[in-house]
């Protein structure tokens, strides 16, 4: 029969029980797989992602050039600007027109403009104004490119005022477009409306699919008329109309308490929305094909969607600082390209002719993702 | 309409799930698949409800085959799969309405089949499924599975977990529904409930080791039974396991069923040697076998 | 408190705010009994269960586990009963000895006895091929027995067992039986609930709960005199189909004497 444990045992004999059951927690994590995936390799990939991903800092940013003047200081200002590592010439535009036209297109960030007869300026009043012209949809890039643009002129100012008695000066006048203000929800907004979508199309989706298989109800589904299109279908429906209902509460609460405007048509606003989320459904039911149950599900679409979306869809980080192979890989992410196309419309006004390359790549990825989930949408059990 | 199965296999990995099953249905009857878990009980309910494939061998249900002809096969029988798949978040009627119409019925036209069952949960039907007891889920997954009147039932343990008044409810209702002309398919671990199929099979281990009707099932038990009891069943089990002539004992309830290799087994030596291991109180009684004693022979 | 009971229950009760699931049950278990706790799901068996093992707070009434009050103590319950039920039982993705020495050092055993129980353990079930193996890739009779050894590791007085046989082939519960059987010779209690009514018949004495009271108690044998029925079976259908007579307060014996008498066969007797 059990002996009782002498009095001065008794916090040891506390501690072997903790201990014990330390030493089985931990042989717990260290046999099941997922959990060290999540331990050792989530860490380790943010690390890296967030090491190389994250950053204000620019590189190669593409800007264009408008110089009413042509002359040699404008030369060798555009020079330095092409020389430096944060920025590449993209274009020469010839009138103010055209720095619409280059923003809208989306590629160019920024536009260096030079007055008339800058030269003579300089040379007359030892003065002279440059005009940058950002886009301000992301502002803390727009900030950034501002400051480094200043950066270069300030050195080129003092290269002119070591061989000279006056001081010379070169005024920058910084225009932030689209964002005069660089308020941060401008860009926030389309960011937290993809995620939302994603979130509720995607994740949602699979997890009510995978809730069938787990509670068994699936099997029956199964051993019905019921065809397997009609299951997908009928789970998707809902996700649908609740995603809608998402967005447009989203772009009715930025419009009227962000004042957010929404420069271009509500209508292809409306009808992208769609689109991505019609995407994103269907990388839910893909998600669903692969996941025995809800946990894996979540699980797959938290560290698959989400965190790739956050970091890589450009709507934090500036994708075009990153290094060469997550520029790469952000192609994939459907998010990156709806991220252009709302901020697009709803920011800059644009219409369906500056959108259509993104709209059709997120066309082709729906239909990738709705052709894989019916090939690998079992069935059988097995 | 019959069930008709020919050497089927399954195998998971290196486990071999079921090995060469062959048996028939006909067409009307109520037939029991008696085994423990890890039988292959599931297995071969999966197969045969076209939800696995068999790695050998031929399944037919109602005359179409389970691998070309799965689709009609899926339109046609009614299934209840293990621990009732219910939706619980969905009321008793919710959840009848929905089977009702993915199968193109609706509840008032096969109301008739249901009736007897679904007028003991008809108090309740705006409860969700998920607040139900256990013999009240039993009942509604059952009239789920008949709504859209199948010829074909199978019903994959409908009474494990569940409370011994529910599962005699549970036959009746079974009995009643065979008289309707449908072929039912049960499995169940309960060996007292095979006593009321017409025929039944048992299984273990993925093999089939009998198949035929109760009552001729017990006559497969080699040798006489003996209900022994005494005033210590510990000290009785002990003794008994030592005993030269012992060929098989088991406890059942408050006796033992003991019985000797010998042919001629004279039951006073065995209460001698009984009291030399100061047991008292012993008795001695010849008893029919149990279709438990037979399983448990066969499984050996 | 009478030396040879090892659980005395006086009117223990328990409510859900106005759903009352355990009513003023009162009973005594004795030392070295196995008594079996039936009653159909809903009956208030498993919350009767979480009282006694000191998971739960009575909301009024008194019972005695092991020597210790099941409000003022539950901890000391903890470390003097077993429990094993059908859900959980050993960690399925640790190996046998591991699984042993976890519940050993769990409960405050000391590294030499540990080894010593798990040495003699593994011999007794005949484990010595898997004791390296992942308790999960058993055979489900072989889990239960292993269970069912953990359980009693400390050598505690009584060992609860919640459905411990669901599943299991019937020579591997007849098994499992013999090992009760056993632990009960040797002293210690064996408080189980079952769905088995066949194995009902295994115990000293049955009591049977209908909502939320205790409607019978007794041998198995005097019980089926009681309802002039040939089984456990037919009692507990006799029990849950009659409209309950309440019980006089404090005991736990059916006396109505105007009890239906006629004996029905049912097909699930034998």
């Amino acid at each position: 029969m059990r002996k009782n444990p002498p009095l001065w045992g008794v916090r040891g004999a506390y501690m072997k029980r903790f201990i014990g059951f330390i030493k089985k927690e931990f042989y717990h994590i260290f046999r099941d797989r997922r959990s060290l995936f999540i331990l050792f390799g989530m860490p380790i990939a943010q690390i890296l992602l967030f090491g190389f991903a994250i950053t204000n800092e620019i590189n190669n940013v593409d800007v264009a050039i408008l110089d009413h003047s042509k002359d040699a200081n404008t030369q060798e200002i555009i020079n330095k600007i092409s020389a430096s590592k944060y920025f590449s010439i993209n274009q020469l535009i010839i009138n103010e027109k055209d720095i619409e036209t280059v923003f809208k297109k989306g590629k160019v960030k920024a536009v260096l403009s030079f007055e008339k007869d800058f030269s003579k300026k300089l040379i007359k009043d030892h003065e002279a104004t440059v005009q940058i012209i950002t886009d301000a949809t992301d502002p803390n890039t727009a900030n950034t490119i501002s400051n480094y643009v200043n950066n270069i002129l300030q050195n080129y100012t003092q290269g002119l005022n070591n061989k000279a008695t006056i001081a010379y000066q070169i005024t920058p006048q910084t225009r932030m477009d689209y964002n005069p203000e660089l308020k941060s929800v401008f860009m926030f907004v389309p960011g937290v409306m993809t995620i939302i979508l994603m979130l509720v199309s995607a994740m949602m989706t699979s997890i009510s699919i995978t809730r069938e298989k787990e509670l068994g109800t699936m099997e029956i589904l199964l051993v019905s008329p019921l065809k397997p299109l009609h299951v997908i279908i009928g789970k998707v429906i809902p996700y649908i109309f609740l995603s809608v209902i998402n967005a447009t509460v989203i772009i009715v609460l930025s419009i009227f308490i962000f004042k957010m405007p929404v420069q271009g048509s509500l209508i292809l606003l409306g009808l992208e929305s769609v689109l991505f989320i019609i995407t994103a459904l269907a990388l839910g039911i893909l998600i669903s094909t692969i996941s025995a149950t809800q946990q894996t599900a979540m699980m797959i679409s938290l560290m698959g969607l989400m965190l790739p979306v956050i970091l890589l869809s450009g709507f934090i980080f500036p994708i075009s600082s990153m290094p060469m192979i997550l520029q790469v890989i952000s192609n994939i992410i459907p998010a990156k390209w709806f991220i252009i196309i709302i901020k697009g419309i709803m920011l800059k006004g644009v219409g369906l002719e500056y959108v259509w390359k993104e709209t059709l790549i997120l066309f082709g990825m729906t239909v990738f993702f709705i052709a894989l989930s019916m090939k690998k949408y079992k069935i059988r059990l097995e | 309409m019959s069930i008709s199965i020919t050497n089927v296999s399954k195998s998971y990995k290196d486990v071999k799930a079921l090995q060469n099953i062959t048996f028939d249905v006909k067409p009307g009857e109520l037939f029991g698949l008696i085994g423990p878990d890890g039988a292959g009980k599931t297995t071969l309910f999966r197969i045969l409800t076209t939800l696995l494939l068999a790695d050998e061998g031929i399944a037919t249900v109602a005359g179409f085959d389970v691998l070309k002809d799965y689709k009609t096969i899926r339109n046609s029988v009614g299934y209840m799969p293990g621990k009732f798949s219910l939706y619980q978040d969905l009321t008793v009627e919710e959840n009848l309405n929905f089977f009702a119409t993915i199968f193109g019925t609706t509840i008032e036209e096969n109301y008739d089949l249901i009736k007897d069952i679904y007028i003991q949960i008809e108090p309740f039907k705006n409860r969700r499924a998920g607040k139900l007891s256990g013999g009240m889920k039993q009942k509604l997954a059952l009239s789920c599975a008949l709504i859209h009147k199948p010829k074909v039932l199978f019903l994959d343990e409908p009474t494990t977990g569940v409370d011994p008044v529910s599962r005699k409810e549970f036959w009746d209702m079974l009995k009643r529904l065979q008289k309707h002309g449908i072929t039912i398919l049960v499995s169940t671990p309960y060996m007292d409930e095979a006593a009321l199929c017409d025929r039944i099979a048992l299984i273990q281990n993925g093999k089939i080791l009998e198949i035929d009707t109760p009552e001729e099932i017990v006559k497969h038990y080699p040798k006489t039974i003996f209900n022994v009891s005494a005033n210590n069943m510990y000290q009785l089990i002990k003794s008994l396991k030592v005993y030269e002539h012992l060929y098989s004992i088991y406890p059942f309830g408050e006796f033992v069923h003991y019985s000797d290799k010998r042919e001629k087994f004279n039951s006073d030596d065995l209460k001698h040697y009984l009291e030399t291991q100061n047991l008292s109180d012993i008795q001695i009684n010849q008893t029919q076998p149990t279709i438990e004693d037979t399983f448990m022979e066969l499984a050996k | 408190m009478n030396n040879k009971n090892v659980i005395e229950v006086e009117n223990l009760t328990k409510t859900f705010g106005d759903f009352t699931a355990v009513n003023a049950i009162s009973f005594e278990v004795r030392k070295g009994e196995i008594f079996g706790f039936l009653g159909a799901n809903g009956a208030g068996k498993t919350t009767a269960m979480k009282m006694l093992i000191g998971i739960s707070n009575p909301t009024s009434g008194k019972a005695n586990v092991a020597g210790f009050d099941v409000f003022t103590d539950a901890d000391n319950i903890k470390r003097n009963i077993g429990y094993m039920s059908q859900k959980f039982a050993l960690y399925d993705d640790l190996t046998v000895k591991e699984n042993i020495t976890f519940f050993g050092g769990i409960y405050g055993l000391s590294r030499a006895r540990i080894k010593e129980k798990a040495n003699a353990l593994i011999s007794e079930l005949g484990l010595q091929e898997v004791t390296n193996q992942l308790v999960g890739s058993l055979p489900l009779g072989w889990k239960q027995k292993l269970a069912f050894s953990v359980s009693l590791i400390h050598d505690p007085k009584i060992v609860f067992l919640d459905e411990p046989t669901g599943g299991v082939d019937p020579i591997t519960r007849r098994q499992f039986w013999e090992m009760i059987y056993k632990a009960s010779y040797q002293g210690t209690t064996v408080f189980v609930t079952t769905h088995y009514m066949d194995e009902a018949e295994y115990c000293d004495r049955v009591s049977i709960m209908v909502n939320g009271k205790i409607e019978a108690l007794d041998t198995p044998k005097k019980l089926k005199e009681q309802f002039n029925v040939a089984t456990m079976n037919d009692v507990f259908l006799k029990l849950a189909r009659s409209p309950s007579p309440t019980l006089p307060k404090g005991k736990g014996v059916n006396t109505d004497k105007d009890y239906n008498h006629e004996k029905k066969s049912s097909p699930l007797g034998s």
